[in-house]
């Protein structure tokens, strides 16, 4: 008793001070969002007026939210199929793909893989722009100019924008799911594969019957962490896109719409409704991923 | 307290679902608080009574301009003049971000240069009574013009749009002219004539275009590059009716014959003479493209020159022709141009030390100080008359452009006051030069964006 209560006043100790940080940098400004949401402050002044649901009544009545909402909808959904698929797919290729371990220069892959994701999310949209141009100087377009065909309008086809937002997404964050999965593919023992192997397992049953079981705590939390980076977007949409979450709002998301009411309208109060929003949306993602995802958990 | 691997993840996966950015981290600062304005003593030589111990904060957006101006021109002069008093200069590249806690939180400095993609809103700050009424300033006594005021030194263009609410809170300080940029060498070299009809421009475009390079660009990534010349000349059109009726939020001012002509003009330009890839490039990369001899024009404004001032080659001659007129029954002449003060400096009403934020703008406001920043910046400025002996080409095909249009100088406010409106019509001004949109349908969704604002409450309306 005495020992469980010494073990848990040491824990306290250390987790205070980041407790505490945490609690006024980061929760007390999501308290302050919910009270500016009922407000109509510009930004500047020092006081702010009541204005009720307002904000949330003129929010649900524009066409601009709701777009925005479906582009991070679409986001949502691909983006963590995509990421994650392809990511368990590279980890256990880099893991278990090869007769003995992971194939063939997987240390190379491994590296190869991960390094967007030391890149700034600023960085990969600027280096975008060159790659998805849409003259001779853009890395796909320039050869296919060359070859005399049309350039490809990956930023000014309003048809086509968000999918070249999604690619880019998921080029930037693929590396991350991969390592994740790698060291988690690591911790399950090979005897197991052993002895699924001698019980004549081939390489796809093994993944499904194996891996994928042993990795569900994994695969749920990357699910929620890919949600989150799906939701967010706004470093890849404000830069890579053009008139910054267009051609024609075909780009826009929350988080820039967010940014732009507060920050370019002065509409703080606004914003801060969408931010609202935002939170709750997210929360009850959150809520179904874990939900729809729980199954009996394997202990090893 | 067994805190096991996965509960560890899973609770870091929870810390940053609550991590997502939310506006309004920062304070909202609680009722009083902040600065206490310190004065001085007013006496001829310090009629707006700056307070000579008190350094006078100032803030620069690093744009275009750079901030070398306010370090070797106007804190020089303010210096030399009070003995003992210093200014501070600060730098930023975003003005909004970074000063408007200091807003909020009662501390702002003595000047503002508000200016840039992320500038605060005069609107709202003027609204909610954060900006010093800057009339003191201009009956003050001019700081090397003996006899005359700040104010009668002023293009009469620096009041009007410096305006908010009835009251003048801004001194809109460089005066920027749009119109077409070309180099005035390659233009000599081909024996190519500068248009002066629309029909004139067009065959200008085909000529070009036969000779193997493209005719016309803009910055497609921030189209309202393009919206400039086609507004310009829907307005010389049908006169400044087109413009009040647009400012105004008029009922149909976006349907106006004119407008839907100027977009028809400009589609056409857009699906023949565009140069390839104009749809995803930004400002910086047209003008380069343009240094590079890729593409023979551009719309712009006259801080083109100083932007490109890296990249421009030996004897490119920058020159600037105003928009061309459209019809021979232009209710404007074709020498008219779109031409506004940019650049807004302001004194924040909890200034610490408010008479050395307003004896700061006077010395700005001076001939020696506007010529100097003139000079370095190849700009024009508010201040008549203030314009340096030796000219860039650019600033003196600017000068000549401005002088030529004397009273046919407007400008919009729109833009300005209608952020909302504005973004609408930048969009569809992209739809439309991609042909994606046809003149028609672009009034029609630019007018239900304006009949949308008009409706709505929260908006803040302005009349000119």
């Amino acid at each position: 008793m005495l020992a469980t209560r010494r073990k848990f006043l040491f824990i306290v100790g250390f987790l205070a001070l980041p407790a505490l940080i945490y609690v006024v940098y980061v929760i007390s400004p999501y308290v302050q969002a919910f009270q500016i949401a009922f407000t109509d402050w510009h930004g500047a002044s020092q006081t702010q007026n009541f204005v009720g649901f307002a904000n949330f009544e003129a929010l649900f009545a524009d066409s601009t939210f709701w777009h925005a909402i479906g582009h991070n909808a679409i986001l949502l959904v691909l983006g963590p199929l995509i990421v994650l698929g392809l990511g368990m797919f590279f980890a256990f290729l880099l893991t278990s793909g090869g007769r003995k371990g992971g194939v063939g220069g997987s240390k190379v892959y491994r590296v190869i893989i991960f390094l967007p994701q030391v890149l700034s999310l600023v960085i990969v949209a600027v280096l975008f722009q060159s790659v998805l141009k849409t003259d001779t100087g853009g890395m796909i377009n320039g050869p296919l100019i060359g070859l005399g065909a049309q350039p490809i309008g990956f930023l000014t086809s309003p048809d086509l924008a968000l999918w070249s937002v999604l690619g880019v997404l998921v080029w930037q964050q693929v590396g991350f799911y991969v390592v994740l999965f790698s060291a988690a593919m690591g911790n399950v023992p090979l005897e197991i594969y052993e002895s699924a192997r001698l019980d004549g397992a081939n390489r796809i049953q093994m993944f499904f019957r194996i891996t994928l079981p042993l990795l569900w705590d994994t695969v749920q939390t990357a699910w929620v962490y890919m949600g989150i980076a799906a939701f967010d977007v706004f470093a890849i949409v404000w830069v890579l896109t053009v008139d910054q979450g267009g051609p024609d709002g075909s780009t826009q998301v929350l988080s820039t719409e967010i940014y732009r009411n507060a920050f370019v309208y002065s509409k703080f109060g606004y914003a801060s409704a969408m931010g609202v929003v935002l939170f709750f949306v997210i929360l009850i993602f959150a809520g179904v991923v874990f939900g729809l995802t729980r199954r009996e958990r394997v202990e090893l | 307290m067994n805190l096991d691997r996965r509960t560890f993840i899973r609770g870091s996966a929870l810390a940053g679902l609550l991590a997502v950015p939310v506006v309004g981290g920062c304070a909202t600062g609680g009722g009083g608080g902040g600065n206490t304005a310190v004065t001085g003593k007013v006496t001829p030589d310090n009629p707006l009574g700056m307070a000579v111990d008190t350094p006078v904060k100032v803030y620069i957006f690093d744009g275009g301009y750079g901030s070398e101006y306010a370090r070797s021109v106007h804190k020089p002069m303010l210096e030399g003049k009070h003995k003992g008093a210093k200014v501070d200069i600060q730098v930023t590249k975003e003005i909004n971000k970074v000063l408007q806690p200091q807003f909020a939180g009662g501390t702002p400095p003595d000047v503002v240069d508000n200016d840039g993609d992320n500038k605060m809103d005069e609107g709202s700050l003027s609204g909610d009574g954060q900006l010093t009424d800057l009339t003191r300033l201009l009956d003050a006594p001019a700081w090397d013009v003996p006899g005359k005021k700040v104010g009668d030194l002023l293009d009469p263009s620096a009041k009007e749009f410096g305006t908010y609410n009835g009251k003048l809170v801004e001194v809109l300080y460089t005066l920027n002219s749009y119109g077409i940029w070309y180099s005035q060498k390659l233009f000599r070299e081909r024996g190519w004539q500068v248009p002066k009809t629309w029909d004139e421009f067009v065959k200008l475009c085909q000529t070009i275009k036969g000779s193997g390079m493209a005719a016309y660009t803009y910055a497609g990534k921030y189209p309202q590059y393009q919206m400039e010349p086609m507004l310009t000349m829907a307005i010389k059109t049908g006169g400044l009716e087109v413009m009040k009726n647009i400012d105004n939020l008029e009922d149909g001012a976006w349907k106006a014959e004119p407008i839907k002509q100027a977009a028809a003009a400009w589609q056409e330009i857009g699906a023949k003479y565009l140069m390839e890839g104009t749809a995803g490039i930004s400002h910086t990369e047209s003008q380069t493209k343009q240094n590079n001899g890729q593409v023979a024009m551009l719309p712009c404004g006259s801080w083109i020159e100083n932007e490109q001032k890296k990249s421009i080659p030996p004897g490119f001659d920058y020159g600037v022709l105003p928009v061309p007129s459209l019809t021979g029954s232009d209710k404007l002449p074709q020498t008219a141009i779109h031409s506004i003060p940019i650049g807004g400096f302001l004194v924040p009403a909890k200034a610490k030390n408010p008479g050395g934020g307003l004896e700061y703008l006077r010395a700005m406001l001076s001939k020696e100080g506007a010529t100097r920043y003139s000079a370095m910046t190849a700009s024009m400025t508010v201040v008549k008359d203030a314009i340096p002996e030796k000219q860039s080409p650019g600033l003196a095909s600017t000068v000549q452009m401005h002088t030529a249009a004397g009273e046919n100088a407007f400008s919009w406010r729109f833009e300005y006051w209608y952020k909302q409106l504005f973004d609408a019509v930048k969009s569809a001004t992209n739809e439309l030069m991609a042909g994606r949109m046809t003149p028609d349908a672009f009034c029609d969704q630019v007018q239900q964006k304006a009949d949308q604002l008009k409706k709505d409450p929260s908006v803040k309306k302005y009349h000119r």
